[in-house]
C-alpha cells in the first residue's frame, strides 16, 4: 500500500480513500475524488473516510448498546438483580436464567446487565475529569509559559511518575467506601482517583498543540486584531488540538473501565452488594468455582471485554481517519 | 551526553521528593493510618495516642515528612502488624517476582517485536490485518480475564502447564509470564508496525533502495534500529504495568511474589505493608524510567544535543 500511494504521486486529498466495506458502493466512489476538488476541511475529510470503515460502525453500534445498557437496563431485562434464589446456584444456562446464575442463585444474565452501569460510569467519568482539567492546565501552561509553565509541568512529572493501577489501590486503599456508601459516590471517587493519575497525558498533549499553534501567522495576526486571549483559544487553539485530545480520551476511557474492573477484581474499589463485571469476575475466578460454573466468569467477562474493545477500536479508526499519512 | 545525564539525574530529584510527598500526605495527613491496625473494630484512643506519638504524627506535617524520608532513604519502609520488616518481606520475594518480570519482558519484547515487523513490511496484507486485530483484542481483554481463562484452558483442561506455582521455577512461570507479557507485547507489535510503517516512508529508505540495496538490507539495517527507539521508551513506560499485572497475575496463579504478597496485604488491611510495598515500588519504577532515559540519550544523539 505504502508502493502505490508514493508512486502514484497523488496528494493525500484527491486519493480515493481505502475502503474494504462493500456496502460503500460504486456511487460514493465515483462522487469521493469529485469532493476532493474543493478543500474539504479536516473534519469532514476524516468523516467521509470514517464512513467506509466497518470497524467504525461496529464499534460506534457497540458504545451505544453498552451505554443505553448502562442507563435503562430495564430494557434489556426484567429480572430483579437483587433477587437470589439459593435453590438453584450454580445453575448452567437455561431458558429460565440465560447465562446461568451464581454462587448466590443470583441471575447472571441480569446481573451482567445491571453491572455495566458502574463500568461505563467510571469510565466517562474518568476520562470527563481528565479531559476538562488536563486540557484547562495544558491550555494555561502553553499559553502562558514562564513559570506557570514549569510548575504545572513538573507537578504532571510526579503525577505520572505513579503507575495507574498502584496508585489507584494506593489511593482507595487509604480512602475505603464506607460499606452504606451510594454506588454513585464510591463511582464518583474511583473516577477521581482514576482522574487525578490521568490528567497529566491530556495536559502534555494539549500544552504540545498549543505550542504548535500559537506561533502561527494566523494566530498573531488575531492578536494584531485585538483578539482576547480566550477568543484566540477558542477559535484557533481548541479546533486545532481537540481532535488528538479526544481520541487519546477515547482509548482511555477503554483502559480506565479495565482498570476499575481490575481494582473490584482485586477486591477493593466497589464492593458488594454493589453489582459491577469486576466484582462478579472477583466472585466466579476462583479455579474450583471456574471448573464448576465457567459461565459466571465468561459473560461477565465477554460483556467487559467488549466495552473495552468498542473504545478502543473508536479511538484506533478515528486516529487513523484524522491522519492521512495511515491511508 | 555528560551534560545530558546530570540534567536527567536533577531533573529526577523534584520528581522522587514530590511523589513520596503525595504518597505520605495522602496515608498519613489526609487518610487514617490505624485503619485495620485493631481489626474490624475502631481503635482504642489510647492505642491511637501511642501510634500517633511512634509515628511522629503529632509533629508538623513537614517535619513528619522528613522524618518519613529519613527512613525511607535507609531503607526502612516500616513494620506490619507482624512485626516484620517490609523491606525484608520485600526481600524475600523478590526473586521470584524479578523472574517472573524479566520473563514477560522477554516474551514482549521478542514476540511484540517479530510481529509488528511483519505487519509493519507487509501492510495491507493478511498478516497485517492478522496482527491488528489480534493485538486489539489482546489489549481489550483485561489480565485477570486472560489470567484465569488460560489457567482453566492450558491448565486444567489440557494440562500442560502446572496449574499454580508456588515454587516460583521457571518452568512454572512461563504460563504466568506469558499472561503477563499479553497486553504489552500487543502495545509493542501495534508501536512496532506504526513506526516501521512510518520510517519506511522516510526519505532514506527511498535513498537506500535507489542505491540498489536488497529490500532485507532497507529494512534490516536502516529501518529497524530506528523504529526500535520508541519501543525501547515504551518498555520503561511499561514496567509500571507489568508490576500491576503481577498483582494480578500472582493473584491468580498463587506464585509467592511481591505481587501476592500486596494482595493478601489489601485482604488482610495490613496498612504498613501496602503502603511500604507500593512506594517501593514506585520508587524502582521511577529509577527504571531514569535508567531507559539515560540510555535514550546513548541511542538517539538527538535527543542529548538540545
Amino acid at each position: 500500500m505504502t508502493d502505490t500511494t508514493r508512486d502514484s504521486g497523488l496528494d493525500t486529498t484527491s486519493v480515493v480513500p481505502v475502503t474494504i466495506d462493500p456496502t460503500g458502493g460504486p456511487e460514493s466512489r465515483l462522487s469521493a475524488p469529485a469532493k476532493g476538488e474543493r478543500a474539504r476541511s479536516l473534519g469532514s475529510d476524516a468523516w467521509q473516510e470514517l464512513r467506509h470503515r466497518p470497524m467504525f460502525w461496529i464499534s460506534a453500534a457497540l458504545i451505544v448498546f453498552f451505554v443505553l445498557m448502562a442507563a435503562f437496563p430495564q430494557l434489556f431485562t426484567s429480572t430483579d438483580p437483587y433477587f437470589a434464589d439459593l435453590s438453584k446456584a450454580r445453575e448452567a444456562p437455561s431458558a429460565d436464567a440465560w447465562f446461568g446464575r451464581d454462587s448466590q442463585g443470583y441471575d447472571v444474565y441480569a446481573r451482567t446487565i445491571y453491572g455495566a452501569r458502574a463500568s461505563i460510569l467510571v469510565g466517562i467519568l474518568a476520562t470527563l475529569f481528565t479531559l476538562v482539567f488536563g486540557s484547562v492546565v495544558g491550555i494555561i501552561s502553553g499559553y502562558g509559559g514562564g513559570w506557570v509553565d514549569s510548575v504545572s509541568s513538573r507537578i504532571g512529572e510526579i503525577f505520572l511518575g505513579i503507575p495507574l493501577l498502584l496508585g489507584g489501590i494506593l489511593f482507595i486503599y487509604t480512602f475505603p467506601p464506607p460499606l452504606d456508601e451510594p454506588l454513585v459516590v464510591s463511582v464518583m471517587k474511583i473516577a477521581f482517583v482514576l482522574g487525578i493519575l490521568g490528567w497529566p497525558s491530556i495536559a502534555r498533549l494539549m500544552r504540545s498543540s498549543v505550542l504548535q499553534v500559537k506561533p502561527n501567522d494566523y494566530v498573531q495576526a488575531a492578536r494584531a486584531l485585538g483578539a482576547t486571549p480566550s477568543r484566540i483559544i477558542s477559535s484557533h487553539i481548541l479546533p486545532n488540538s481537540l481532535a488528538s485530545v479526544i481520541v487519546v480520551s477515547t482509548i482511555n476511557l477503554g483502559a480506565y473501565i479495565s482498570v476499575e474492573a481490575t481494582l473490584s477484581f482485586l477486591g477493593i474499589g466497589l464492593q458488594p452488594p454493589a453489582i459491577s463485571w469486576g466484582i462478579q469476575i472477583s466472585e466466579a475466578s476462583s479455579i474450583g468455582l471456574i471448573r464448576a460454573a465457567p459461565y459466571m466468569l465468561l459473560f461477565p467477562s465477554a460483556f467487559l471485554s467488549a466495552t473495552v474493545l468498542a473504545f478502543i477500536m473508536m479511538g484506533d479508526v478515528v486516529r487513523d481517519a484524522l491522519d492521512p499519512r495511515m491511508r | 551526553m555528560g551534560k545530558y545525564v546530570i540534567r536527567r539525574l536533577l531533573q529526577m530529584i523534584p520528581v522522587i521528593i514530590g511523589v513520596t510527598f503525595i504518597i505520605y500526605v495522602s496515608v498519613y495527613a489526609l487518610g487514617d493510618p490505624t485503619v485495620g491496625r485493631c481489626g474490624e473494630r475502631a481503635c482504642p484512643p489510647g492505642y491511637i495516642a501511642k501510634f500517633r506519638a511512634d509515628y511522629n504524627l503529632d509533629k508538623p506535617l513537614i517535619v513528619q515528612y522528613l522524618l518519613y524520608m529519613g527512613n525511607l532513604v535507609q531503607g526502612d519502609l516500616g513494620t506490619n502488624f507482624y512485626g516484620n520488616k517490609v523491606l525484608d518481606e520485600l526481600a524475600s520475594r523478590w526473586p521470584t517476582t524479578l523472574r517472573l518480570g524479566t520473563m514477560a519482558l522477554v516474551v514482549e519484547t521478542v514476540i511484540g517485536i517479530t510481529a509488528g515487523v511483519l505487519a509493519g513490511i507487509r501492510r495491507g496484507k493478511f498478516v497485517d490485518n492478522l496482527v491488528t486485530v489480534s493485538t486489539l483484542f489482546l489489549i481489550s481483554i483485561p489480565i485477570f480475564v486472560i489470567g484465569s481463562v488460560a489457567q482453566l484452558v492450558f491448565g486444567v483442561r489440557l494440562g500442560w502447564f502446572p496449574v499454580t506455582s508456588t515454587q516460583g521455577t521457571t518452568y512454572q512461570l512461563i504460563m504466568p509470564a506469558f499472561v503477563l507479557a499479553s497486553a504489552s507485547l500487543a502495545y509493542i507489535a501495534r508501536l512496532m508496525r506504526a513506526n516501521l510503517a512510518e520510517n519506511l516512508r522516510a526519505d532514506y529508505v527511498r535513498t537506500a533502495k535507489a542505491k540498489g540495496l536488497t529490500n532485507a538490507r532497507t529494512v534490516g539495517v536502516h529501518t529497524l534500529r530506528n523504529s526500535l527507539i520508541p519501543v525501547i521508551t515504551f518498555i520503561g513506560i511499561d514496567v509500571g504495568a507489568l508490576m500491576g499485572g503481577a498483582i494480578v497475575t500472582e493473584r491468580i496463579f498463587n506464585i509467592n511474589g511481591i505481587g501476592n504478597f500486596l494482595y493478601r496485604s489489601i485482604g488482610q488491611k495490613d496498612g504498613a505493608s501496602v503502603v511500604g510495598t507500593i512506594t517501593c515500588l514506585v520508587l524502582i519504577y521511577l529509577f527504571v524510567n531514569l535508567l531507559v532515559d539515560i540510555l535514550y540519550g546513548f541511542l538517539d544523539p538527538r535527543i542529548s544535543h538540545d
